[in-house]
């Protein structure tokens, strides 16, 4: 493992808020995607 | 053929429907060889120490933040210039991705902050510029929801857009234009002698490669989400006149 030094908590936390926040608009981007088509579909386009 | 050949509906679901997953790939590959060599093949700065860690997300963020609203403003422009749908939904689709970037860079940024200037947050030129933008962001995204005919939402967002473009631009150029605050200049530049060292460059270029590709990819996504929500309201408004 990396040493991150005196620093360790503050580089953890930018990656971590960042993962979060990148992960979270990925999901929310491809579950929208996934109901917009199913929602089509459902009417027959 | 003619570029705006792609603004036809169908012809941009079936050309970013075959994108789509080389895209996705490329920004895989390339954010996962940025942020990995980044964090665990590069030394400490002389002057940052291990903090020099945070630029792989906070620089790429921030690059994103700023030029999603350049991208919207030249989509809004297309829409008012020549009524493309196709591109007013591009910008609604982006918006959403360049509010989350800012978020990441201010955060990033001020969890930086506090060790290298002692503070979280300042009211330096180049933060409070970058602060606005996050709440055109939002302004943007509050006014299309608020507009229930699609047009006029398209219209009052693009001129929100044309607007909000100056604080996109001092967010790139506080720092020089003031010349003041704490926030240190580029980190990259074409010009070689302001650039940080190769050590840390490359697997820089790399991640900002990467979240520009990821950029791509979730505006290809919500484009295509908000043609179909688009398609979703004509047939329910065809049904009720019908």
């Amino acid at each position: 493992m990396v040493d991150l030094g005196k620093y360790a908590a503050d580089i953890l936390l930018s990656y971590g808020l960042t993962i979060l926040l990148i992960a979270g608009l990925i999901g929310q981007s491809v579950w929208a995607a996934r109901r917009a088509r199913k929602a089509l579909e459902e009417r027959g386009e | 053929m003619s570029l705006w050949e792609y603004a036809n509906p169908r012809r941009f679901m079936a050309l970013s429907g075959a994108a789509l997953p080389w895209v996705w790939v490329a920004a895989a590959v390339l954010c996962t060889t940025g942020l990995v060599w980044g964090f665990f093949f590069t030394p400490e700065d002389f002057r940052m120490g291990t903090s020099v860690k945070i630029i792989y997300i906070h620089v790429p963020s921030a690059f994103i933040a700023i030029n999603a609203w350049f991208m919207m403003l030249v989509t809004s422009l297309i829409w008012l210039i020549r009524r493309h749908h196709v591109s007013a939904l591009a910008a609604r689709a982006a918006a959403p991705i360049g509010l989350v970037m800012t978020v990441v860079a201010l955060l990033t940024g001020a969890i930086w902050g506090k060790p290298m200037w002692g503070t979280y947050w300042a009211p330096d030129p180049r933060l409070m510029s970058f602060l606005i933008l996050g709440l055109f962001y939002l302004g943007y995204i509050a006014l299309w929801e608020s507009i229930e005919n699609p047009d006029s939402a398209a219209d009052l967002t693009s001129i929100l857009c044309l607007v909000g473009s100056v604080f996109a631009v001092l967010s790139r150029y506080a720092a020089q234009f003031w010349a003041q605050g704490l926030h240190q200049g580029a980190s990259l530049s074409l010009d070689a002698e302001e650039n940080i060292s190769d050590v840390f460059w490359i697997p820089l270029v790399i991640a900002l490669a990467g979240f520009v590709a990821l950029f791509l990819a979730l505006v290809l996504v919500r484009t295509r989400t908000e043609i179909r929500r688009r398609r979703l309201h004509a047939l329910a408004v065809k049904a009720r006149t019908a």
